[in-house]
């Protein structure tokens, strides 16, 4: 799967960053979109995602990671960054908390 | 075109299980918010509710009465029969064949349709309760009326999410002021304390985890409640031959539809709806004193609403008093411009108007006087009820006081 995002999307990033490449597949599915349209660096808004999509995209990444996504941090994610970083520290936080992801 | 006049009034939810026992929290400013019965498992991410504790259904059906209507129904007609009771409407056969009965409900009968589900997808039985179908449509309530008074004349049911019972109230007032009808029972009822729908409503993430504070700094969403509400609408002319009480009027109605977004609302579409309610009232913006809000407690609502309110009423909106007496009975969806349109009544007949509860710091993007905390004494004449649904679809309200 990995290696289907190294050919379709951001190379360095695909590499570089499991984590990433997944947030992205999770993103792709829930919005019906090819994998190669969403970058790293792409905003929300260029990808035409709204508060409404935002809430799918939170329920669907919830499910994935099996973390919970605060509605104030779901308000402050604009950008497929944001969302990737954001799951990372709640990856990392469950981790701390003595529950490996 | 007829004069609307009501003459009874019914309601039923957390504050209380009459219109008088619902004033006298109103009118105090009381909140009836509380814990849920069942905080769910896991539990829910939001705590309190605005339950209708006080109402037992035992005390108003048999139980072979209750296994056939859901709660829902049930709220519709007890409060359908204060209505009714307080206007003194004698059904004669004739009048049978002239009044209407409308009805507004967001989701109609959960329960039965969550039993149903229980037993098909979890216990693997195939075989789905024989009442279910009767228990779970939208239009049990209004038939339940229908069958109890002899009422044979126009009877329906309007769902449209949140404006629901605000746009059955405005079809009934067309139909008596078109003189289709001689009276309407005419508003909504809601049951939405069903865990599949608890559940929906905590994924939309529009609910508060704490609790609910219109037009406030710090509010963070909507308190769910239950509840139902009627209005007797009456040809006025006839509600004078017969030497009935006239409690108000309904002197107007606007409707629009943003056609905007599915869940994001837009100043426009609910400004439309105040500009053809008051055009229909024949009033201009000044005249109007109160505005009971829509004012659910979402950040997104309250500053677009206030928006619409300013940009409707001009310079004016700095005299107007607005509240959100959600606040104090919870959002009760498709039951929520029934019971606003009674408290809106009940200001305009004792000159109070309800306050928003639970209010902290005012917002910038909600700078209306929105009556903090404290019910305050108006000598006010006409109010306006704004109802606005998911599905961006809007209705306003235009009620007059009489005497």
């Amino acid at each position: 799967m990995i290696e289907r995002i190294y050919s379709m999307s951001d190379a360095a990033l695909a590499a570089q960053d499991e984590l990433a490449a997944h947030v992205i597949r999770v993103i792709a599915a829930t919005q019906h979109l090819p994998l190669d349209a969403i970058g790293i660096e792409n905003t929300f808004e260029e990808l035409k995602i709204d508060s409404l999509d935002g809430i799918n995209i939170v329920f669907a990444l919830e499910s994935e990671f099996q973390i919970s996504i605060p509605d104030e941090a779901m308000q402050s994610l604009k950008s497929i960054r944001d969302t990737v970083e954001g799951v990372r520290q709640l990856l990392a936080q469950k981790e701390q908390a003595g529950f490996p992801a | 075109m007829v004069r609307v006049a009501v003459t009874g009034m019914g309601a039923v939810c957390a504050l209380g299980n009459t219109v008088a026992e619902c004033w006298a929290h109103l009118s105090i400013g009381r909140p009836a918010l509380g814990p849920l019965p069942d905080p769910g498992k896991p539990p829910y991410k939001f705590s309190l509710g605005a339950i209708a504790s006080g109402f037992r259904p035992l005390e108003h059906f048999s139980e072979k009465e209750t296994g056939m209507l859901e709660r829902f129904a049930q709220m519709a007609v007890v409060a359908a029969r204060e209505a009714v009771r307080q206007s003194g409407l004698e059904l004669t056969a004739q009048l049978k064949e002239e009044t209407a009965i409308i009805t507004g409900t967001s989701v109609g009968g959960q329960f039965a349709e969550e039993e149903g589900y229980v037993r098909l997808f979890r216990e693997n039985n195939p075989r789905v309760a024989p009442l279910t179908i009767p228990r779970t449509m939208s239009n049990a309530g209004a038939s339940r009326i229908s069958l109890e008074y002899g009422i044979v004349g126009p009877t329906y049911t309007i769902s449209t999410a949140c404006s629901s019972s605000n746009h059955a109230i405005g079809q009934a007032f067309g139909m008596v002021r078109r003189g289709e009808v001689t009276a309407a029972i005419a508003g909504g009822s809601e049951a939405v304390f069903a865990e599949g729908l608890l559940r929906a409503w905590e994924a939309m993430r529009v609910v508060s985890p704490e609790t609910c504070r219109p037009f406030s700094l710090q509010r963070r969403g909507l308190i769910l409640g239950e509840g139902g509400a009627m209005l007797v609408l009456e040809n006025w002319e006839h509600a004078k031959a017969r030497g009935a009480r006239i409690l108000g009027e309904v002197c107007g109605f606007g409707m629009s539809s943003d056609a905007h977004h599915i869940t994001q609302p837009t100043p426009e579409g609910p400004l439309r709806a105040i500009r053809l309610a008051l055009a229909d009232a024949k009033i201009a913006p000044e005249s109007v004193d109160y505005v009971n809000a829509h004012g659910t407690g979402t950040t997104i609502n309250d500053s677009t609403e206030c928006q619409a309110i300013r940009r409707a009423f001009g310079s004016h909106a700095e005299r107007l008093l607005v509240s959100s007496t959600k606040s104090m009975h919870g959002h009760t969806l498709g039951a929520a411009g029934a019971i606003e349109a009674v408290v809106s009544l009940l200001a305009l007949q004792h000159g109070l108007v309800p306050p928003t509860a639970n209010f902290l710091d005012p917002d910038p993007a909600c700078s209306l006087d929105v009556v903090p905390n404290e019910p305050r004494q108006a000598n006010i004449e006409t109010a306006i009820s704004n109802s606005f649904a998911f599905g961006g679809l809007n209705a306003a309200l235009v009620m007059r006081r009489i005497g």
